[in-house]
């Protein structure tokens, strides 16, 4: 989903994220079906859709195993096994530049932005100064604005300082905070109480203190949230790389481009001899950081509800 | 905002009063100090890029010497002598009034399933969040296999129960239901939004509605229905913005090399303006592109807006 998609470097606040790994709320749930035949129904019905969904994954799991002569046999289990696919992807694509890329501008993306929304939020959720809502207000005005308008003058901007090429362009912005993640993490610290800085105030703590001291550790579940938030956003932008590092070479290439680059290169049309086993092997390589930051998202995000459902 | 409750006991000195506006001031001056950093973002690359954007809307941008002349409305003008303006426009359109619907209407299913589920919800709402999480370009790579018309697995499956599939990818006619197809594999982020919703839904108004006779369609546009409207606003909006802006899906499998020659039915809005800026170097015409998307996503938003005022139910409102 993607509101702020196109910005190149920062990329789609999900807020449906939080609400997937939100634990389910204990209150009550709506009319569970009350016939036995009715909830196997129901099961049977879920079952399919979730077959429906997950066959991609199987999909592409079977065809990044297979020779090249059967990558589009539709098999779920191959008829001939072809390990030696994850072995040679990595002679056949610089993948592993790939990821060392995409993995390098993904942590600076999402330290850089985690960072400076919290110092921003914390500015907007504890002091009071003229102009705070109306200020406010234009962050999250913010959120509205299709990345297409702003990503023109962008690149200009960033081809002004000749930073063309480099990772900059792909992080550089995140040092400024984002709209969602600011709107995120101002409503954690609004649910701190405010008793605790204004006591750390009388010990004479200085307001960079109470930022760095109180709330940032306080509010590491939802730090990690944002962190990975942006993670994910970064890991998949294609957008961007496409703009700013395309005119390198392969090696220089994050990710995604570098799937979108190999899908080229093994297209019969373009002269490839239709490798696209590589391909598959590729897009699953890319995919599995996905799922287990996944998992690994869910468990802090259940933290992070727990800790501000404490104070209440 | 709450008081601040050190503030509110009442100087008795004068002293005091001074010692508290410092106070204030220092506490003003920290706060803008901490969010500088959004205001420097802010001015450069939201307020500055817009209106630089403007200006090179209104010029004829020259890449090779950063220089660039006005050219009054020329690049204006031009989007409405080239045809491919009003193509990649009316292919977005058609996407985004099948898309949006489409998303909306499966995952209210899907959420509906799930919130009427006693035992294993929470396994099913991941298990639907996992094509989420799958890069774009990972799902396009898939789906160009799956959607081959001959020997794709979606063909096969319908060949399966004799029905003889499209050319999906190929047959300008199929392109966009495919690139919604593609869209909705990854549905599960608004299906976790409804889902939300329906649990806030009060089980008394089911219960009352039931005593009074009312059937389970009834229930649905007479309760759910109107007490998700919020989630259900909120989706339609988000969406329909996304919808314009599509790109990634449709770069992939049509547009990721410049010598493809790639049907019509395939140039959306945003892959035209990347084009025209970044491989035509056209920065110009490319930004007059934008700002008419810009006004025409505005003035959906709006009309959303206005419309889902009227029809949205609020909890809090009496």
């Amino acid at each position: 989903m993607a509101i702020a998609q196109e910005t190149p470097g920062i990329t789609a606040p999900r807020p449906e994220v939080a609400l997937a790994t939100m634990p389910e709320p204990r209150r009550r749930r709506v009319r569970p079906p009350q016939t036995l035949i009715a909830r196997i129904l129901l099961l049977i019905v879920a079952i399919g859709v979730a077959l429906l969904l997950i066959y991609p994954f199987a999909w592409l799991l079977s065809a990044s195993l297979k020779p090249r002569g059967e990558v589009f046999d539709n098999a779920l289990i191959p008829k001939t096994f072809s390990p030696s696919n994850y072995v040679d992807v990595w002679q056949q694509l610089p993948l592993l530049a790939w990821i060392t890329n995409s993995l390098g501008i993904a942590l600076l993306a999402a330290t850089a932005v985690a960072v400076s929304s919290s110092i921003v939020a914390f500015g907007f959720a504890y002091f009071r100064f003229p102009g705070r809502s109306i200020l406010f207000g234009l962050v999250l005005a913010t959120m509205m604005l299709p990345g297409a308008v702003t990503m023109i003058p962008i690149y200009l901007i960033w081809k002004q300082t000749g930073l063309i090429g480099t990772w900059v362009p792909l992080w550089g912005m995140n040092l400024f905070g984002s709209a969602f993640y600011i709107f995120l993490q101002r409503q954690f610290y609004l649910g701190l109480p405010r008793e605790l800085f204004e006591a750390a105030r009388v010990d004479g703590v200085s307001y960079w203190g109470m930022f760095w001291r109180i709330a940032m550790p306080l509010s590491i579940p939802s730090f990690i949230i944002v962190f990975i938030f942006e993670f994910q956003a970064s890991w998949n932008n294609l957008q961007a790389a496409l703009i700013y590092l395309n005119a390198g070479t392969p090696d220089q290439f994050t990710a995604p481009l570098g799937i979108a680059y190999a899908m080229t290169r093994y297209s019969p049309t373009n002269g490839g001899h239709g490798d696209y086993q590589y391909v598959m092997v590729a897009a699953l390589v890319v995919t599995v950081p996905m799922l287990i930051l996944f998992a690994f998202g869910q468990r802090y995000f259940i933290e992070g509800v727990a800790t501000t459902g404490r104070k209440g | 905002m709450a008081i601040d409750t050190s503030t509110a006991t009442r100087p008795s000195r004068p002293a005091q009063v001074g010692r508290r506006d410092r106070y204030r001031l220092r506490e003003s001056v920290a706060g803008y100090l901490f969010i500088t950093p959004w205001i420097i973002g802010f001015l450069i690359f939201t307020a500055g890029a817009m209106i630089y954007s403007l200006v090179i809307s209104f010029s004829d941008y020259n890449l090779a010497t950063n220089s660039s002349t006005p050219i009054g409305f020329a690049n204006y003008a031009s989007l409405f002598q080239d045809p491919k303006v009003a193509t990649s426009l009316s292919n977005t359109l058609f996407y985004a009034v099948m898309a949006v619907p489409a998303e909306i209407i499966v995952a209210l299913l899907l959420a509906l399933l799930l919130a009427r589920m006693s035992r294993g919800a929470g396994t099913f709402r991941i298990l639907y969040y996992l094509p989420k999480m799958t890069p774009a370009v990972a799902t396009a790579a898939v789906f160009f296999m799956l959607l081959n018309g001959n020997t794709g697995a979606i063909n096969q499956g319908l060949r399966f129960f004799g029905i003889q599939g499209p050319q999906w990818l190929i047959d300008p006619a199929w392109v966009k239901p495919s690139i919604v197809m593609m869209t909705l594999w990854t549905v599960g982020g608004t299906m976790v939004i409804f889902l939300a919703a329906l649990k806030n839904v009060p089980v008394e108004l089911y219960e009352v509605a039931s005593l009074d006779g009312a059937g389970p369609i009834r229930k649905f546009f007479s309760i759910t229905l109107p007490m998700i409207s919020g989630a259900m606003f909120f989706n339609v909006i988000v969406l329909s913005i996304a919808a314009f802006q599509v790109f990634d899906q449709a770069f992939i499998l049509y547009w990721r090399d410049q010598s493809n020659a790639s049907p019509d039915a395939a140039l959306f809005y945003a892959i035209y303006i990347f084009q025209e800026a970044f491989r035509q170097f056209d920065f110009g015409f490319a930004a007059a592109m934008a700002w008419l998307l810009f006004v025409i996503i505005l003035i959906i938003t709006l009309i959303q807006v206005k419309v889902g005022n009227r029809l949205v139910y609020y909890e809090g409102e009496r």
